[in-house]
């Protein structure tokens, strides 16, 4: 019961793998997916109050990961739906692109388990390497190639990440002998002053900075956003992150808070991040560019929580990134419903889409206001104990930086909302979304509007979540 | 506890008020019918309106504690409060609000033509949200609150809004938005002194070191008088009030403007007193430059619109002059002056929006003359434009004759400087009205248009109401602030006490 998830998703991988084998028609290969997605999602609800450790110590069940695996099914699941159609990869491919899909989440959730070195390298890499496929896989009708140069330029940046990540491994196990993720932790904790305990855990930070798209492992972004297909971006821009995010915290939550020099670098890639990003989007007219830039600031603010070194502090990022995901996939829901025939689409593309798909509109809309931060929504909320735990911990100047950007992310949400709403279309060509798609988007406005509005609940869960770390 | 009075005859009275709309507005996003819209906002209004009245009559003019408070944990991790109570200060500004929503909703009847749903739930939302500001207790509360109001008033402007919509609205979103990015900073600030509380009453005359009581004055001075909007701040309120559509123009120019002076009132000056004392002098010549400012502007406008808005920012100058100089008459001066120019104001948006739905113009030129064709439209005209600028026996006089007599005791030349405002506004006022009721030899042909029908009477006839009741007996709306007012400048003044010295350790 305890491997449950996994040992799903890996049946399910060796299903599609099968059918793989025989030549199935796209309708049926998406059933397939959904269902298959739907059965993971359940079997992380049945084994979410599993606990206990496996393989030998590297492996632990706990609450804390069981969220995280939950979360990371449900989202998977809404990829699966919101991408049903697959519009811009060959038909041909579909088995073995879901194939892959399947694989990585499987690597994510090993991650969030993982708690020893070594199998926290595996697990990354699983995830990591089926993305590396999944991002080429996209079909243009040979106009132009620009997938080819995204899946470059992932696989490139992805592999540089890891090669820090490793090098910070290999001095970890220099320095404390063992690659027990508790052992090499509490070890490093008596040897903060030493410049080469700081390097070691700076560069294993580096590798989920990389998944994570923090400064300055974000280079990645724009032109894999752009590059890959749709749903291939709503799937980077939220299941990794999700999974990045939870190794982050189980790393900095036994880094204990004395070790000042980190704290600081890490304000320092916080603000760079959110400058960066939010700058950076202001002048972006392919939607998908915008929002791989607004991901790279937010994910500064998701730093603001770790940076605190507190209980609470996580509690908030974990709210956070969830509230984050929740938000991008409405975004790429309506992206992948409006993109026709999966071509990338341009922030004026959206124009008139108040007549053209109301339902779509104002997810759109409540998604983009969300993640400006304006209330009631979920981004406020979290942008707001952010900050207020941040200033708890006495970082004035760091709340002051990350408010002033909230000011100008403003500018660039709001213009797709105005394309959104304001103007009229330009082309009548209408959007026919299905029952399954607007009932999707309603549930995730849904969520977005209750998180913001009662966020008590979330929160309590979140820190209980944390907690169970220790 | 002890600033709060709980009512037990209506405990819910203002939960009601505020979530009253909001449900109004999630049952029209499931109907199609825009006849059913219209009539269904216009009952959900009145029906506020209605329930709004209670706070009237049972309010207790006798006690500065807040009234028909509710409390109860919202967010137990934070400490944030759903907290709301009413006291003298924000009474009015809440049955402003309550009224004047219906008379929004009949002036949008046949003004708004597309989309008509879509408007009323944005009329709906904002009701609440501006409801919800003043009488929030709990300062996340007020900034949820104040914050979501953009949304709507945004979609307002951008979507019925006129040529250059997008323009004003992005202009209008963005300097608000970033003007109270330092309030939440200032807000959670205020959060980790006062012992983890957001509970706004607790906040107040405490005694906050020097430097940091100037730094919050600072957020909260960009914060309110962006809204206000003050004399530098002032450029995104043309724009808004232009492009906007009648009943936005009205919700701006009665409602949205006040919550920057009322910020000012249950702000800046309980929480920051001193440094209240020691910025005193500036905002007060801000406010004298912009009566003067908003008055000369105003005067070379042909663009109706831009005429009255730069008016509201001269009226608004008083407004702030009237809080500045902190003695009874000033504050009073400057509440009741609130609600005139929400009453004022309002009105000649209204009266403009009348004539625009007939020529399709805001020009002056293309409305001159038409006195000779409806005569009942320019006999409504005639009285708001006199209450505009403060001819005695309307109630804009009571109003400014107050701030200015406060302002002749704080000082001397700081009120003489502000006379020319009162001149110039009677100057631009007048020019406007001789120009549509008479205009010249080269008038337009004006004899097609229509007088006004029973609904635009009905819409005005309340504001020409008010004009007359605050112009002739003020005394029962300065009753009920009294109370309110005193306890604030008592407080005021016992802080104010212990710092003039440290001020002067400052400055000299």
């Amino acid at each position: 019961m305890q491997f449950l998830p996994e040992l799903t998703l890996l049946g399910a991988s060796l299903i599609i793998f099968m059918v793989s084998l025989g030549k199935p028609d796209s309708n049926k290969m998406k059933t397939i997916a959904i269902c298959l997605g739907s059965a993971i999602f359940v079997a992380t609800i049945v084994s979410f109050n599993e606990k206990g450790i496996l393989f030998y110590n590297s492996y632990k069940v706990d609450l804390y990961s069981q969220v995280f695996k939950s979360l990371i099914a449900g989202s998977f699941l809404i990829v699966l739906i919101l991408g049903q159609k697959l519009k811009s990869i060959k038909s041909t491919v579909h088995p073995e692109y879901y194939l892959f899909m399947f694989v990585s989440v499987l690597g994510l959730m090993m991650l969030v388990s993982s708690v020893e070195l070594l199998a926290i390298f595996i697990a990354l890499e699983l995830s990591s390497f089926a993305v590396y496929i999944m991002v080429p896989m996209r079909d243009e009708g040979g106009s132009y190639r620009f997938q080819m140069e995204a899946g470059i330029k992932y696989l490139l940046f992805g592999v540089t990440a890891t090669g820090f990540m490793l090098f910070g491994m290999s001095y970890m196990f220099g320095l404390t002998g063992s690659t027990q993720l508790n052992v090499v932790m509490v070890k490093l904790s008596e040897m903060y002053t030493q410049p080469a305990a700081i390097i070691a855990i700076m560069m294993v930070l580096a590798g989920f900075f990389y998944k994570l798209a923090l400064f300055p492992f974000h280079f990645w972004v724009p032109d894999v956003y752009e590059g890959a297909s749709n749903e291939t971006t709503a799937f980077i821009a939220s299941v990794p992150k999700l999974a990045a995010v939870a190794l982050l915290i189980r790393l900095i939550s036994m880094v204990n808070a004395e070790g000042q020099t980190i704290v600081t670098i890490l304000m320092v890639c916080a603000v760079l991040s959110m400058f960066y990003g939010n700058l950076s989007a202001l002048v972006q007219t392919d939607i998908k560019r915008m929002l791989g830039f607004s991901g790279i600031a937010h994910a500064g603010f998701v730093l603001l929580g770790l940076l605190t070194f507190q209980l609470s502090g996580y509690a908030n990022s974990i709210y956070y990134i969830i509230g984050y995901v929740v938000m991008n996939l409405a975004c790429f829901l309506v992206i992948c419903s409006i993109s026709k025939n999966g071509e990338n689409l341009l922030i004026s593309d959206l124009s008139g889409l108040h007549k053209r798909a109301p339902i779509l509109a104002v997810t759109m809309a409540i998604a983009l206001f969300a993640l400006a931060g304006i209330p009631p929504f979920v981004g406020f909320m979290g942008k707001f104990m952010l900050l207020t735990g941040a200033l708890k911990q006495g970082y004035l100047l760091l709340v002051i930086l990350a408010a002033i950007n909230t000011a100008i992310a403003i500018f660039y949400y709001l213009s797709v909302v105005r394309i959104t709403f304001c103007s009229d279309p330009e082309k009548s060509t209408s959007i026919t979304s299905g029952f399954f798609t607007n009932a999707t988007s309603l549930l995730l406005v849904f969520i977005i509007v209750i998180m913001g509005v009662v966020p008590q609940k979330f929160i309590d869960f979140a820190s209980l979540a944390v907690q169970s770390i220790k | 506890m002890d600033q709060l009075l709980f009512n037990s005859d209506y405990p819910y009275i203002l939960s009601t008020l505020i979530f009253l709309p909001l449900a109004g507005a999630l049952i029209l996003l499931f109907v199609q019918n825009e006849f059913f819209a219209r009539y269904w906002a216009l009952g959900v209004t009145t029906l506020t309106a209605i329930l709004s009245i209670p706070l009237l009559t049972n309010f207790d003019t006798n006690s500065a504690k807040f009234q028909f408070v509710q409390q109860c944990s919202w967010v137990k991790s934070l400490n944030i409060q759903y907290v709301i109570g009413v006291d003298g200060i924000s009474i009015l500004l809440v049955m402003l609000t309550t009224l004047i929503m219906p008379l929004c909703v009949l002036a949008s009847w046949s003004y708004i033509k597309t989309r008509v749903q879509t408007f009323m739930i944005c009329l709906l939302i904002m009701e609440t949200s501006m409801l919800g500001v003043f009488v929030a207790l709990d300062f996340v509360l007020f900034y949820i609150l104040w914050e979501a109001m953009l949304i709507p008033m945004y979609l307002l402007i951008g979507i019925w809004g006129g040529p250059r919509k997008i323009y004003a609205s992005i202009k209008f979103f963005l300097y608000t938005l970033a003007g109270s990015i330092m309030l939440l900073v200032g807000i959670i600030w205020l959060y980790k002194t006062n012992n983890y509380s957001f509970f706004i009453p607790d906040m107040m005359w405490k005694n906050y070191s020097l430097t940091s009581q100037v730094y919050i004055f600072l957020a909260f001075f960009l914060a309110f008088a962006i809204k206000v909007p003050m004399f530098p701040f002032h450029t995104w309120l043309p724009a808004a009030h232009v492009e906007a559509p009648t009943a936005g123009s009205v919700i701006l120019a009665s409602v949205l403007l006040k919550m920057g002076t009322y910020g000012f009132l249950r702000f800046a000056l309980p929480i920051t007193p001193e440094a209240t004392t020691i910025f005193m002098p500036y905002v007060l010549w801000l406010s004298v430059a912009g009566i003067i400012y908003g008055g000369f502007t105003a005067l070379a406008q042909n663009d109706m619109k831009k005429l009255i808005a730069y008016s509201s920012v001269g009226h608004m100058g008083f407004v702030t002059l009237g809080i500045f100089v902190m003695n009874i008459e000033g504050v009073e001066g400057a509440i009741l002056q609130m609600i005139n120019h929400g009453v004022t104001t309002g009105a000649l948006f209204l009266c403009v929006g009348m004539i625009y739905e007939r020529t399709h113009s805001r020009e002056l030129r293309s409305a001159t003359g038409v006195g000779k064709y409806m005569p009942i439209y320019v006999t409504f005209l005639t009285f708001f434009s006199l209450s505009s600028f403060g001819f005695p026996g309307t109630n804009s006089f009571v109003g400014e004759f107050l701030i200015l007599a406060g302002a002749f005791k704080y000082s001397t030349p700081l009120a003489l400087a502000a006379i020319p405002g009162a001149v110039l506004a009677a100057a631009y006022m007048l020019r406007m009205l001789q120009k549509i009721v008479w205009g010249g030899t080269d008038n337009p042909d004006q004899s097609w248009l229509t007088d006004l029908n029973v609904r635009e009477i009905v819409t005005l006839t309340p504001f020409l109401f008010f004009v007359f009741w605050i112009g002739l007996g003020p005394q029962p709306f300065i009753n009920l602030m009294h109370t309110s007012v005193v306890n604030l400048l008592d407080q005021f003044h016992a802080h104010q006490g212990q710092v003039v010295t440290a001020a002067e350790l400052i400055f000299h």
